[in-house]
């Protein structure tokens, strides 16, 4: 092994998001010392899910804090250590607990600089995971991607690999404004090849700007989080068919690059998005209408399609999770029937 | 929520205990490292030192109180609760000598006139509502002693989270009215670009948080902004204004939890001023007052709100020693709500006119201070007559000049959203500068700024 290392490039480390997140903690936490994580569980159990395991042993209880079961007040906690100078990250077990904090999230952190006149900045960091996980049904399963989206003050970020997990906290932390990161149980285990500009201590990742994650020339297929994965696998089975698919990572829900979008979509003149919400008013629909208000409308030569989760609360029996979600060959369906093959 | 939480902590503690169930000194010492793991040493926690003989004292983590044979419930004492610390009697005079602050004349002078400046404002500005100037008042009356009692005990910059019924505290801290007046009509002076409701003041340089309309959510926020003060070694403490209604909500629970385990140096200050719009105390709450602070591990005391020195000495002493021993504190203060709760209340609805007359004419915050003043000579009726005329005069020349001024540019309409302004907003910021250099004559621009 190591004589065949000398002879070759070493090969690009492989990282699962959890730890890309957790190293992205880790270098601000270095950095910044007015940083610091909050959140049930994160001290000595190393996070619920593990996300911040070894920073507590690192950084003591100054600066990774175990907080009482009280979304609202710990959210709270946060809010007010950001306007008082600090830089929280306050994590929520599970976005479906924010719901408990969302007054602190939007009322407090999303409009006091606009209602202070720009008197009160509140530079926190709201994270965890997000959407659809394994087995936890309804209460434990929604995606809050739209609903965050919806806020003027917040920005919201969506990353889907590692090198997005580490660059979008590392920005989000950074950020002066208050940032929600959606995360995803389910991407936490999976390990990606990190380039190696993400071994840099100060590799961020831009708020605000998608990725071309595989280009195409037949159709633009937008989605974020997990589902990114799926799109390229139905893009891959669609590659042996000959169709060739453009995948956008949106990698952020707002601000929203439409920009990408439409420059994709004038190139390709399909559309399909695909997201693990629920269809009403969801992160599709803002696509979809963005898309009619702007020069890439008339490049369409089909009406755009969204691909989401099924109009109802998750489900808990495993045959009937799998089918409330998008599928890869559901993404599949949709884009053959965008292109009318 | 429960079940993930329930699960992940059984699974830890059976990691740490299971492997000590037996009583030898090796399971006792595993016990006991384990123990000081979980604890993680914190200063109040009880360490037991000893292990006698595990029949005689309770080994729950949770408490560590004695065991009792007898079944007893604990009652709340509401009839005889926690007594009202006061300095002053209703007439002004010092009960207990060795309780009075001795403060030097100016600074009681400076107490007296903010607090009735800030009436006179109340009085001018609730009226300029009546009269459609503005949209939307609160006054102060009554309380007007829990704002500067509580001020004057505090270090200038230490940081205050209110509720919206503390206009006194930014009085006594100097505030000009130009000030309050301009974010009232939201005028070209605030420093709020006119972005809020009347009354929702905000001062960085007199650290005081812009005040935000729903209720009890500064509460957290200023455990979280104490936590910093405390993280920085800053000698400052945070004061945190909140009625006896807001303190119904979850938030206030959450925050005094907070406060004492993340052991905050916070002064948690209750206005119990007897109703929360409509809804008397007795609706609001069956225990007694806000004595809930012991509940939470909090140091707490009662204080008579219209007895300016009795606020004085609590907010002094609380403020001593949360900096200097890193606790919270919670005081009541115990007052009454002359006004109506504001403008789009008529609180002649649900109380009688016989019970606030009381209140107005035999204990109110202002006339007792006054008694004092008189008492000891430094003031008198021809004082009062000439700072009458004076505040007066000075409130309605703000008053006349806050009207007069312009509103706020219409290009504000889309800053300070983000810190930076977005691409999308600049745009349509840009349109409408173009909109009304061609239909400007359309609009009403002589009543803003450029």
């Amino acid at each position: 092994m190591a004589a065949v290392c000398g002879l070759m490039r070493r090969p690009l480390e492989q990282v699962t998001v959890r730890d890309a997140i957790n190293q992205g903690m880790d270098e601000e936490l270095e950095r910044d010392e007015k940083v610091f994580l909050l959140g049930e569980e994160v001290a000595q159990y190393d996070g619920a899910y593990k996300v911040s395991r070894g920073l507590w042993k690192k950084y003591g209880d100054k600066r990774i804090i175990d907080t009482p079961i009280s979304e609202m007040g710990f959210a709270g906690i946060a809010v007010g250590a950001a306007m008082a100078g600090l830089r929280p990250i306050c994590e929520f077990m599970t976005f479906n607990f924010s719901m408990q904090a969302i007054d602190q999230v939007i009322n407090s952190a999303a409009k006091t600089y606009y209602m202070s006149g720009g008197i009160q900045p509140v530079p926190v960091v709201f994270r965890g995971p997000n959407g659809a996980s394994a087995g936890v049904a309804a209460q434990h399963s929604q995606c809050f991607a739209a609903w965050y989206g919806h806020c003027p003050g917040l920005k919201v970020v969506s990353p889907w690999n590692s090198e997005d997990a580490k660059g979008l906290i590392k920005s989000a932390i950074r950020d002066n404004n208050p940032v929600v990161v959606l995360e995803n149980e389910l991407m936490y285990g999976v390990p990606f090849e990190l380039p190696s500009e993400a071994q840099s201590k100060d590799f961020l990742i831009p708020i605000g700007k998608a990725k071309i994650e595989r280009q195409g020339t037949h159709i633009t297929v937008v989605a974020h989080s997990r589902p990114v994965g799926h799109c390229l696998e139905a893009a891959t089975v669609l590659s042996k068919e000959g169709i060739e698919c453009e995948v956008i990572n949106m990698r952020t829900i707002r601000p929203m690059d439409i920009e990408t979008i439409e420059a994709s979509v004038m190139k390709t003149n399909h559309l399909v998005t695909v997201e693990g919400g629920w269809p009403q008013f969801g992160v599709g629909a803002e696509v979809c209408a963005r898309i009619m208000e702007g020069p890439a409308f008339n490049f369409l030569d089909a009406p755009a399609v969204r691909v989401t989760g099924a109009d109802v609360p998750m489900p808990y029996a495993k045959i009937l999770e799998d089918n409330s979600i998008p599928q890869v060959k559901d993404i599949i369906f949709a884009i053959k029937k965008t292109l009318n093959i | 929520m429960a079940v993930a939480v329930a699960v992940a902590v059984a699974a830890a503690a059976a990691r740490v205990w299971g492997s000590s169930r037996g009583l030898g000194q090796a399971g006792l010492l595993l016990r006991r490292s384990a123990a000081r793991g979980l604890a993680r040493s914190l200063p109040q926690r009880q360490e037991q030192q000893h292990f006698p003989s595990l029949d005689d004292k309770p080994q729950f983590p949770g408490a560590s109180a004695e065991f009792i044979d007898k079944l007893e419930f604990i009652q709340p004492n509401v009839i005889s609760g926690i007594p009202v610390y006061r300095v002053m009697d209703r007439q002004g005079q010092i009960i207990n000598p060795s309780e009075d602050p001795h403060l030097p004349q100016e600074k009681v002078l400076k107490l007296y006139r903010s607090m009735t400046l800030l009436n006179t404002m109340d009085r001018i500005l609730y009226e300029s509502q009546r009269q459609g100037r503005i949209s939307f008042y609160m006054t102060n009356y009554g309380e007007e002693g829990t704002h500067v009692g509580s001020a004057a005990a505090l270090d200038n910059t230490d940081l205050v989270f209110g509720q919206y019924r503390e206009a006194g505290v930014l009085m006594y801290r100097d505030y000009p009215l130009e000030l309050f007046m301009a974010q009232c009509y939201g005028n070209v002076s605030d420093l709020g670009k006119g972005r809020q409701m009347p009354v929702h003041y905000g001062c960085r340089e007199r650290h005081f948080v812009t005040i935000s309309s729903p209720l009890a959510t500064q509460i957290p926020q200023a455990v979280g902004a104490a936590y910093a003060a405390k993280r920085a070694n800053a000698n400052r403490v945070v004061i945190c204004y909140f009625g006896e209604g807001a303190a119904s909500e979850g938030d206030a629970h959450a925050g005094f939890n907070f406060a004492a385990t993340l052991e905050c140096p916070i002064i948690f200050f209750c206005r119990n001023n007897g109703y929360a719009i409509s809804t008397p105390t007795s609706e609001q709450y069956r225990g007694d007052g806000i004595g809930r602070g012991p509940g939470y591990g909090i140091l707490s005391i009662r204080v008579d709100g219209n007895d300016v020195f009795a606020v004085y000495n609590a907010t002094k002493e609380a403020r001593r020693r949360a900096v200097a021993e890193n606790q919270p504190f919670l005081i009541e203060a115990m007052t009454y709500r002359i006004g109506h709760h504001s403008t789009s209340d008529d609180s002649s609805a649900y109380r009688s006119v016989d019970e606030v007359n009381y209140w107005d004419k035999q204990d109110h915050p202002i006339s007792r201070l006054r008694h004092y003043l008189q008492s000891r000579g430094w003031w008198d009726d021809e004082q009062e007559k000439a700072w009458r005329k004076q505040s007066r005069k000075k409130v309605m020349e703000a008053f006349e000049q806050a009207e007069r001024k312009p509103k706020p540019s219409p290009s504000l309409l889309f800053s300070d959203v983000y810190q930076e302004m977005p691409a999308q907003l600049r745009k349509q910021q840009e349109a409408l500068a173009r909109h009304l250099q061609t239909y400007g004559e359309h609009y009403p621009l002589d009543h803003f700024e450029k």
